[in-house]
């Protein structure tokens, strides 16, 4: 539990709302706790040039009133802000209509002991600005000593969460996380580097500088090639981004709302049998809290198996319904969307980067994409672009970098057509959230339009 | 508020070393109300309070935000921004300079005709409901959703150059989508735009113009009537586009890369860069003679969610010419990057998400001009062309230069007249081609300050809302149909 609050805290929070909810005629309570701190180091052009720390709690507050419900919150913690919020939220729900779908509050029994996790680092907590300053400094030198210029960012961090309610619920989750990103810009070429991790230690900022450094100097001089469709190598994070666009469909309540690229495609081979996605809490390359928005233990959830989506996750709600067990993956209530995976984890295979590269005789090997947006929901088309480290592979050679390319491809279609997948990797991009994930070698991606370097 | 900005500009000012400081409280009250399918699926509210610190020391930059408002709390936070600044020295590129800007001691309250926060969540409940039941009563709809949301937010700004500034703003945002799944294929409406409606500098007023109940049979009925539409043809066509369109367009190839900060290289690990180079100032053709856009954060241009009185370095709003007659003629600009580019004033575009993020450059709003034509004009200048509505995808490279967007809907035109809707539709360009080829635009009775509620930029991400007045366009030989090329 990190030190901006305690279990002895939280606890004390949840029985003061559980007596003003009383007193204001709420059948139940349930709050959400939590907070953290962060610090983000920010460098460009060779430089520090934005340099941040922030320190925030939260409570949340969700009263139950026959069959309605509703949620008020505030940043503070005192026992007036709990009054103030907790008798607006059972004001809120007696306002709201009534919703025969909701679940009465979640029990001890019906809640399930999450999967231990350790998560929390306590040097990590405390990196200050110095080390930062120290870590960035030094990989800017690596980059300027390869002639070109570096940004990007260095963040360390801790958080906490906690779900308790009236039934008796407990559930607390802490955890670190430290993030070292880098670009590495020389004349006409750029390359990047990313990593995210519990452990600051972890991270190894040079290494990320020299790789940075290293693609955009073998991406020097990109060459303009007509567009067309490719034998593509996807790096991790290349591979999370995109794959990362379908991973809200996996939910019970989106199928349900005929909104799932998964509508009437449970059960069925849809990707090549080389696929295969879990969702599991307990991984040891995951992160955050092993228990839902209601404080339900995340249970692990084969999603695929073999090319054929198998299990979506399932929400209390949903899964009354439906006649179905509950997965622990259900989102803080009131919601839209129901629950969705949390901790996905795509299974690797025995190939190296190196191994795809040499055994392709023709390709585009992509270190990052952007701007990822969906163009078919149930075809699952997503266009987006290369960025920062996009070559061409001659002969089972690197052969220098390309101009980036505009894409318009299925998702569907791409995990059809995976013809080899690295070691999976905690993989870290910008366009979803952290997942493992392999590097991919995937054959007729289409590269449709071309930008201008 | 006010005793919490002093004691925090204070303790951060008067700090060894520093040479400017200056802080901002921020307190924020939120409602959010949502359905789905008959059921109220989100009602809630929110508070926040706190303080952002930041302050100039050794020529860099340092900043920490706290939500401890005690007086050791901010204290502490104070501390922890020079301590910040300091570290920066060890990797510094250059001493940050600042652009003169006067102390300005003003109170300033958006107008608010009808408090959104006065209304019963009750009665805003069953105006989304009443919706709701209209859009399921189309055959066909397979799933309806309405929102509501309400922001109402005071902030303090002072700084150590003598400026107390207190600014209240007032949000208002509403819209509603009908969904329709048959045969494989997902088809969706929206009303008045995506992005969960039309979001405006208002109260609930905004929400009586836009008339949800009046527009959801028309919106049901379209969302299913897409299933049968024709695909969109795949080629080379005239394009127009409605004025929600038109706003992403502008929000995305001219809002971004006016971005000084962006263009200077603050963004590149992240956001990404510019086209836009200083040698393109005042020089770059950058769409025909008749595109005329600027960036505008005064009450005057219109009740956008980028309009201020100051912005969050406590300068001015202002209007800035950025394209005149085709010509691009100006940056977005902070005090810092004013500065660095020789500019004897910011224009006043820094803003922050909230008390605990650093000011960043933002489009306040950034508006196609009005143009001379008339709407018989835009559709029937041209034998046939291609009608665009309400955003369904957007995506640009990361210098703004090659984009693509979907929309919900599209429409042949044939002599100035729908001829047939169209399924799927996608368009795709080069930013300065496109807007060279603009060959119409709309009058001012047809000219709309849209609110985009999701822009997103800076490490930690912020996440805010930006204006965009645009009315119907039509433009040249515009590639058509990329985003479903077999």
């Amino acid at each position: 539990m990190s030190a901006l609050v305690t279990v002895e805290q939280c606890r004390r929070v949840m029985e003061q709302a559980a007596r003003w909810g009383r007193k204001a005629g709420a059948d139940g309570v349930e709050i959400l706790i939590g907070g953290g701190r962060e610090a983000l180091t920010r460098f460009a052009n060779n430089g520090i040039h934005q340099n941040v720390a922030e320190r925030e709690q939260y409570l949340s507050v969700r009263a139950v009133v026959g069959q309605r419900t509703a949620r008020a919150a505030t940043n503070s913690l005192t026992e007036e802000a709990v009054r103030r919020v907790t008798e607006e939220a059972v004001a809120l729900a007696r306002a709201s209509a009534p919703d025969k779908e909701m679940c009465p509050l979640l029990t001890p029994a019906e809640a399930g002991t999450p999967p231990a996790v350790a998560r929390y680092d306590a040097a990590t907590a405390e990196t200050g600005p110095a080390a930062r300053a120290e870590a960035v400094a030094e990989a800017i030198g690596i980059v300027r000593a390869a002639g070109q210029v570096a940004a990007g960012i260095y963040s360390t961090g801790e958080s906490f969460e906690a779900v308790l309610n009236s039934e008796g619920v407990e559930a607390f989750h802490s955890e670190t996380k430290a993030v070292f990103s880098i670009t590495a810009m020389a004349a006409d070429s750029s390359g990047w580097a990313k990593t995210s991790e519990t452990s600051a230690g972890a991270i190894g900022t040079a290494a990320l500088a020299r790789r940075a450094a290293e693609k955009a100097r073998l991406s020097a001089g990109p060459r303009e090639i007509a567009p067309g469709r490719f034998t593509v190598i996807l790096e991790p994070a290349a591979v999370l981004d995109l794959v990362g666009q379908i991973v809200p469909g996996f939910s019970a309540t989106s199928v349900a709302d005929t909104r799932s690229f998964l509508n009437d495609r449970l059960g069925q081979a849809l990707f090549g049998t080389n696929i295969a996605i879990t969702d599991d809490a307990s991984h040891p390359l995951q992160s955050g809290a092993p228990f839902d928005g209601e404080g339900m233990a995340r249970r692990p959830l084969t999603l695929v198996r073999a090319g054929t989506p198998l299990e979506v996750p399932y929400s209390r709600a949903r899964a009354r319904a439906e006649g179905k067990t509950a997965t622990g993956h259900g989102l803080p209530l009131p919601n839209e969307t129901g629950e969705m995976p949390a901790n996905v984890v795509i299974a690797g295979g025995g190939a190296s980067i190196e191994e795809m590269i040499r055994s392709t005789a023709r390709g585009v090997l992509v270190t990052r994409v952007w701007y990822i947006r969906e163009v078919d929901p149930y075809e699952t088309i997503m266009t987006g672009m290369t960025r920062d480290g996009t070559f061409l592979i001659e002969g089972g050679e690197m052969a220098g970098g390309l101009k980036n390319f505009r894409f318009n491809h299925s998702i569907i279609e791409l995990l059809k057509n995976v013809e080899a997948l690295s070691h999976a990797a905690r993989a870290t991009g910008e366009e979803t959230f952290d997942m493992v994930a392999p590097a991919m070698k995937v054959r007729d991606f289409p590269l449709s339009e071309l930008t201008k370097f | 508020m006010k005793e919490i900005v002093l004691n925090a500009l204070d303790a951060a000012s008067g700090a060894s070393g520093v040479t400017y400081a200056d802080a901002r409280v921020v307190e924020a009250r939120e409602r959010s109300l949502a359905t789905k399918n008959g059921r109220a699926s989100q009602v809630s509210t929110s508070e926040t309070l706190g303080v952002g610190i930041r302050v100039l020391a050794g020529g860099c930059w340092g900043f920490s935000a706290t939500d401890d408002l005690s007086a050791e709390g901010v204290r502490r936070a104070a501390a922890e921004a020079v301590a910040i600044a300091e570290a920066s020295g060890r990797a510094r590129a250059g001493e940050v300079v600042l652009a003169p800007e006067s102390a300005w001691r003003a109170e300033w309250v958006s107008p608010c005709r009808i408090d959104p926060f006065s209304l019963s969540v009750e009665a805003q409940l069953g105006l989304l409901l009443a919706v709701d039941e209209t859009l399921r009563r189309e055959p066909g709809v397979t799933l309806a959703e309405g929102s509501l949301s309400m922001r109402r937010e005071r902030q303090i700004f002072a700084s150590s150059a003598g400026s107390l500034i207190d600014q209240t703003r007032t949000f208002t945002g509403a819209g509603f989508e009908a969904y329709s799944f048959r045969d494989g294929d997902i088809q969706k409406r929206s009303y008045p735009n995506s992005f969960g409606g039309q979001h405006q500098l208002k109260g609930w007023e905004l929400v009586e113009e836009l008339d949800l109940p009046g527009h959801a049979p028309r919106v049901a009925s379209e969302a299913v009537a897409l299933h049968s539409a024709g695909s969109c043809p795949e080629g080379e066509f005239d394009l127009i586009l409605d004025s929600s369109q038109l706003a992403l367009q502008i929000h995305e190839s001219i809002g971004h890369p006016i971005e000084l900060d962006r263009v200077l290289g603050s963004e590149a690990n992240y956001a990404g860069m510019s086209f836009l180079t200083l040698d393109q100032l005042g020089r770059l053709q950058y769409g025909s003679p008749i595109v005329n856009a600027v960036c505008d954060a005064r009450l005057e241009h219109g009740p956008g969610l980028g309009t201020f009185a100051f912005d969050d370095e406590g300068v001015e709003a202002q209007r800035i010419d950025v394209i005149r007659e085709g010509r691009f003629t100006g940056y977005m600009t902070s005090r810092e990057t004013a500065a660095a580019i020789g500019q004897q004033r910011s224009n006043g575009t820094m803003r922050a998400t909230s008390w605990s993020r650093l000011p960043l450059i933002r489009m306040t709003n950034v508006s196609l001009l009005a143009g001379a034509q008339s709407i018989e004009e835009v559709f029937g200048g041209v034998k046939r062309a291609i009608y665009m509505e309400t955003n369904r995808s957007w995506s640009i490279d990361d210098k703004r230069y090659q984009f693509q967007f979907g929309c919900e809907a599209g429409w042949e035109i044939e002599d100035g007249k729908r001829k047939r809707m169209l399924k799927n539709p996608t368009y795709s360009g080069i930013t300065t081609e496109f807007w060279n080829s603009c060959q119409a635009i709309a009058g001012r009775e047809h000219w709309t300050l849209w609110g985009v509620p999701n822009c997103g930029k800076g490490q930690p991400e912020q996440v805010i809302g930006t204006g965009h007045g645009a009315s119907p366009a039509r433009f040249a030989k515009i590639k058509i149909g990329a985003g479903y090329a077999k």
